[in-house]
């Protein structure tokens, strides 16, 4: 477990959640933290540098963004291949997310990627493409047919053990 | 949307600037105002295209542990099952899906343990005793961005 001090999971506890459209953000930030924007702008390079920070920015929602559909691909590849397999299925742009997961007996699907396109259609053929380039020819794609949440994580929240 | 909203949509998504005027500088590559900068993602934001702007963290730099879940839920039972498993804040993602195991979430916890003892709670609570944890065991890639044409 990495070791951050109060008063950085204070300024995760902001940066997390939306920051203010002006024209200095990180003053803002500063300000309700009682710190300088300074010290804000370069902790926030800090935790980018150490990985903390996967992604800065803007999140989208797709649906409003254009992309309404989005397959869950499920492959069956056998586990002297799925390093090969992850690689190309990760190198589509399409595929957001590419994970080798565990199977169960009546589950042999293990590597899963998620697939956005416009349409349904759209995603049927991007996974097909990566079938061919991939050459494995066992898989589903489980589309969503209801989103019941959707939300970012807060971290160091109360409560958060449920 | 148009093409400077693109533009900057595509920019604002992988590489918001970490600077004291960050609009400004968003400015000067476009060739805009700062002014400008700042109304146009204000639009995005207003109009919905733009859910969130702030960090996405790594939750195992973090020291959390995350998985997807699936579980078979009677229809009967899916808004019941549902709203309990959407009360948890580490629930970020919930679906249904078109299989057997119709229902597919991610959760991120502090521990492996927490998360066993979530999952057996909505198993306690629902008497759904088909529910899966599948944790990553090879992460080969984790969305970046969407890149607007």
């Amino acid at each position: 477990m990495i070791e951050l001090t109060e008063k950085e999971k204070s300024l995760i506890r902001i940066i997390q959640d939306d920051m203010p459209i002006t024209e200095r953000p990180y003053k803002a930030i500063a300000d309700s933290l009682g710190t300088t924007e300074e010290e804000v702008i370069a902790k926030i390079n800090e935790f980018r540098e150490k990985g903390y920070i996967r992604r800065f920015g803007a999140t989208l929602r797709h649906r409003e963004a254009g992309i309404m559909a989005n397959g869950m691909g499920i492959w069956i590849v056998s586990k002297e291949d799925v390093q090969r397999v992850g690689k190309i299925m990760a190198s589509f742009k399409e595929v957001t997310h590419c994970y080798e997961r565990p199977t169960f007996s009546d589950w042999p699907y293990n590597v899963y990627t998620m697939i956005h396109g416009k349409t349904r259609e759209d995603c049927e053929a991007v996974a097909k493409r990566i079938s061919e380039a991939a050459g494995i020819k066992d898989y589903k794609m489980l589309y969503s047919t209801k989103e019941f949440k959707k939300t970012s994580m807060k971290y160091f929240e109360d409560g958060e053990e449920g | 949307m148009d093409k400077i909203d693109k533009q900057i949509l595509n920019k604002i998504q992988t590489d918001f600037p970490v600077a004291e005027r960050p609009y400004k500088v968003i400015a000067e590559e476009f060739g805009l105002t700062e002014e400008a900068v700042i109304s146009c993602v204000k639009k995005l934001k207003e109009s919905g295209i733009i859910r969130r702007l702030g960090a996405t963290f790594d939750s195992r730099r973090l020291g959390y542990t995350s998985t997807l879940v699936s579980a078979k839920v009677p229809v009967e039972k899916i808004s019941d099952v549902t709203a309990l498993i959407n009360k948890y804040p580490g629930v970020t993602h919930n679906y249904l899906r078109e299989n057997n195991y119709n229902i597919w979430f991610t959760l991120i916890a502090p521990s492996k343990e927490a998360i066993e003892r979530i999952l057996k709670t909505i198993s306690d609570k629902t008497g759904i005793e088909e529910i899966r944890s599948l944790p990553a065991v090879n992460f080969f890639k984790v969305k970046v961005n969407f890149e607007m044409e």
